[in-house]
């Protein structure tokens, strides 16, 4: 299929090993923040980063049902954002 | 051609990284957020270039789609992303958290 696979795909599995170490760290805000938006911010970046993390994988195991997988995972995290939003707004 | 998507999906991948650490060296909810998503969004577009770059130059017929499907997410992200970010702290401002420093513009405009 293409010519330099092999390269292509260890520098995509070292990619894959540091979003999910990144995907960890973030969480460790979710679990220690002071606030609730605070959680919510690093639950955000987890979120992104996640999505990222699916498309790395679609890339390194052919598969394109995992982009859709992908994009409907960053709707929903969207909406749970703007869900949480709106029912913090106003409470002391 | 192939250089060109390891630089890119470099690049990515370090932004993101700063971005994470973002979340950490700053002492404010608002300072937070504004590195995190911005270093977030900016890591995630610059990784999703690399892999459309990397499909272009293994060129066949799936390949295309597939790059098709990564720009319809990378759009759908630079929407959405910095929105939800500006929902959180939205809520964040009106539900009391001050930032930290001396002076609080949003404030001030509402009670003019």
């Amino acid at each position: 299929m293409d010519k330099n696979g092999d390269g292509i795909m260890v520098f995509l599995n070292y990619i894959a090993l540091l979003l999910s170490i990144t995907v960890l760290v973030s969480l460790v805000r979710v679990l220690a923040g002071p606030t609730v938006p605070d959680r919510l911010i690093g639950l955000d970046a987890a979120n992104t980063l996640v999505v990222a993390l699916f498309v790395i994988f679609a890339l390194i195991h052919k598969e394109l049902i995992y982009i859709d997988i992908a994009i409907i995972y960053a709707t929903l995290a969207f909406v749970f954002t703007l869900y949480i939003a709106k029912y913090l707004e106003g409470k002391k | 051609m192939i250089l060109l998507a390891y630089v890119l999906m470099g690049i990515g991948t370090a932004f993101q990284i700063l971005g994470v650490l973002s979340l950490y060296r700053f002492p404010d909810l608002y300072t937070r957020a504004h590195g995190t998503t911005m270093c977030t969004t900016l890591g995630s577009i610059s990784l999703y270039l690399g892999i459309i770059v990397y499909c272009f130059y293994s060129f066949s017929f799936q390949w295309v789609s597939f790059s098709f499907h990564v720009l319809f997410l990378l759009v759908f992200l630079m929407l959405t992303g910095a929105a939800g970010t500006h929902a959180v702290t939205r809520a964040a401002h009106k539900s009391g958290i001050m930032p930290v420093g001396s002076f609080d513009k949003l404030k001030e405009d509402e009670n003019v």
